[in-house]
């Protein structure tokens, strides 16, 4: 392969899997936490209307991309307020949840536009690459590891700081406990509710944000169905990452890759159809899927949160 | 102060009536609101929608269109959900059920009698979404591998395979380009009773009898039952779990082929776009509001599909988005899911400083998996 391709598909696979990525460690959050969420492909949906028709409005970027995690927060906040406090069925709250927010998206994506009309195939501000000096000219990675977006640079902070969180601060601990055993964390004075509450929010935030990316950067204006799944996706990353944000970054990087190459086969003029290639990130999951929960059936080890999809209620002591 | 929930001593009936009311109430405001916001008269939106679903026979016709797949892939998912099998892949089985129906109608014609093109499409349509279902479920049964992320993810396969097909290999040579297959012989017409209505209503109303009778009256619609709703003591009495999580999810799954085939055999009458529009999705809407209950999901999938072809008729009266209808199903779901509780506890205000007996609750967990 010569460098010139590597490079490109390496900054293509960067550019598809940030929103992927966001998306993904939102979750893991949410779902360390001990709460299902489904509906992270409504609540991206949310997060990219949203941030387009800010952005398209008021031209500002920032408050486009502080609108994207106000949405999702605010999704995120109603299936809190379902699971936690009401204790209803997160398979079916997340399901409605990802429903509602792509009829809502779909719907402010025709009401949003200048004088109530449609937002779809309006160009807005959009996040532009940039450069950074002397790091971009470093052989072999710069060129592309060096030349995005911001808000894929901000992933380069995101990812350290989310394992960090997890692993080694004290709240990253009280997260943990709440989603593995919820009884000994309440036991412990942990406050399992708004722990839960939280961290499902968060994740909402990063769904958003994850949204806001496609609308703002990768795609660079609205359309129906602009995730194209990836908000399912994620959810499957979350399993192939084991509930961890490190290896959240291959599995993001693996999906983002098949959109590279095949982006690339199809410029190329290749003969396997679209649609066989298409296939290719949803076959890869069930797959990996498969290879992990049997590697993990051997070793003994469950890499799910223990309580995930359980809600809590403390024996009422008055 | 303090607010607990407190177990009733019965579940409470009045509630289990209040709640869908309440829930209705919620998203009839919270649409109008969103009307308001767009410049609609609430009242002239919602009157147009209504007329638009049931106003005359043509519209209770188009409802009903819409109403068939979701009553089947309803009827398809709640078998599965009783015993606590997500599955999400309703749409992914519908369009392989279609997919296979197509290929009989267009590619059988030679070899098989005209009379029996019909009932060999419907059949092998079945067999492809029950053989679709097959391989989450032996994954699951087998292998214990998550279901809810491989028959959601075996829906984007299905969907990109059947897009290939009509716009690829079964393209009909003489449609000028049009992605689609040819229009099928008549012999694999599904028959229609009114407008597009058609036949497919009927396979509808005997699933969902049969469904009832197994569930009530028959062993394995006891061993289904109890494997649902306590795993522990089914494997006690020695019921083959793995066997039959994958025996229900081929019903399941065949249910939901079925809806596949009435699609393109009834409604289409060739394969294009359009055949997954994303009633599997709302199949799990209609499972859940109907707890279940077969003859629930008849009548839960019709109200569904009024939402859907009011909200079609909206757009093209009054210009507003198709969307209204998906948003309804939504802020009319998301009451209905906390207001469940409340059937079965109650709210009530604890002061601090005063003890109060303590009752071991029951364990929740258990029941919020029901």
């Amino acid at each position: 392969m010569n460098l010139s391709l590597f490079t490109s598909i390496l900054a293509i696979t960067l550019r598809a899997g940030t929103s992927l990525l966001y998306a993904t460690i939102g979750e893991i959050y949410t779902e360390r936490s001990g709460i299902l969420n489904l509906g992270v492909e409504g609540m991206m949906m949310v997060g990219a209307v949203s941030a387009f028709a800010v952005a398209y409005h008021t031209g500002s970027l920032v408050l486009a991309i502080l609108t994207a995690l106000l949405a999702g927060s605010l999704l995120a906040s109603l299936h809190a307020f379902l699971s936690v406090s009401l204790r209803a069925n997160q398979v079916v709250s997340g399901l409605t949840l990802t429903l509602f927010g792509t009829g809502l998206a779909s719907f402010l994506g025709q009401r949003l536009g200048p004088g109530g009309a449609r937002l779809v195939g309006l160009v807005g501000p959009s996040l532009e690459r940039v450069r950074i000096p002397l790091l971009s000219d470093l052989p072999l990675l710069g060129p592309s590891l060096f030349y995005q977006d911001l808000l894929t640079y901000g992933l380069y902070l995101l990812v350290p700081a989310a394992s960090w969180f997890l692993y080694k601060s004290r709240p990253g601990l009280y997260m943990r406990a709440v989603g593995e055993n919820p009884q000994t964390a309440d036991a412990m004075g942990i406050r399992v509710g708004a722990n839960r509450y939280v961290y499902t929010i968060l994740g909402g935030a990063l769904a958003g944000l994850g949204g806001a990316h496609l609308s703002l950067a990768y795609t660079k204006g609205w359309t129906e169905n602009i995730t194209g799944g990836r908000g399912w996706i994620a959810v499957a990353l979350v399993i192939f990452a084991m509930w961890d944000p490190l290896r959240a970054v291959i599995g993001a990087a693996l999906f983002g890759g098949i959109n590279a190459v095949q982006f690339r086969m199809q410029a190329a003029g290749t003969t396997i159809p679209a649609a066989l290639l298409n296939m290719l990130p949803y076959l890869a999951t069930i797959v990996v899927l498969v290879i992990i929960t049997w590697w993990e059936t051997l070793q003994k080890r469950i890499g799910a949160p223990a309580a995930l999809g359980v809600p809590y209620a403390r024996e009422e002591k008055g | 102060m303090k607010i607990v929930f407190e177990k009733r001593q019965e579940v409470s009936r009045t509630i289990r009536v209040l709640v869908p009311v309440f829930s209705l109430l919620f998203a009839l405001v919270f649409g109008a609101i969103l009307l308001l916001m767009s410049g609609v008269n609430p009242g002239t939106a919602y009157a147009a929608m209504a007329e638009g679903a049931f106003g005359d026979p043509q519209s209770l016709a188009e409802t009903l269109v819409k109403a068939i797949p979701l009553m089947l892939t309803g009827l398809g998912v709640s078998i599965a959900f009783r015993m606590l099998f997500w599955n999400i892949g309703a749409e992914g089985q519908l369009a392989m059920g279609g997919l296979a129906a197509t290929g009989v109608a267009l590619y059988a014609t030679d070899y098989l009698p005209g009379w029996s093109i019909l009932p060999a499409a419907v059949l092998l349509g079945m067999l492809a979404g029950a053989l679709w279902a097959a391989i989450p479920a032996l994954l699951r049964a087998y292998l214990q591998v998550n279901e809810t992320i491989t028959t959601l993810m075996m829906n984007y396969v299905a969907i990109l395979l059947v897009s290939h097909v009509y716009h690829g290999p079964w393209r009909d040579p003489d449609g000028y380009g049009f992605p689609g297959t040819a229009r099928f012989p008549e012999v694999a017409w599904l028959p229609r009773i009114y407008g597009r209505a058609h036949a497919g209503v009927f396979f509808a109303i005997i699933a969902a009898a049969i469904l009832w009778f197994v569930l009530q009256r028959t062993k394995w619609g006891f061993e289904l039952r109890i494997t649902g709703e306590n795993p522990k003591a089914a494997r006690y009495i020695g019921i083959d779990i793995p066997k039959l999580i994958v025996v229900a999810m081929m019903v399941s799954g065949g249910l939901c082929g079925l809806a596949g085939v009435c699609e393109v055999a009834g409604v289409m009458r060739r394969l294009q776009q359009g055949l997954t529009v994303g009633y599997g999705y709302t199949a799990i809407i209609v499972a859940w509001m109907s707890q279940l209950n077969p003859w629930g999901v008849l009548i839960i999938a019709f109200l569904l599909a009024g939402l859907l072809v009011g909200g079609d008729q909206i757009q093209m009266a009054m210009g507003l988005p198709a969307a209204m209808g998906l948003v309804l199903q939504g802020a009319l779901l998301f009451p209905m899911l906390g207001g469940s509780l409340f059937a079965e506890y109650k709210l009530r205000v604890v002061r601090p400083g005063r003890q109060q007996a303590v009752f071991p609750e029951e364990s929740l967990a258990k029941e919020s998996e029901s």
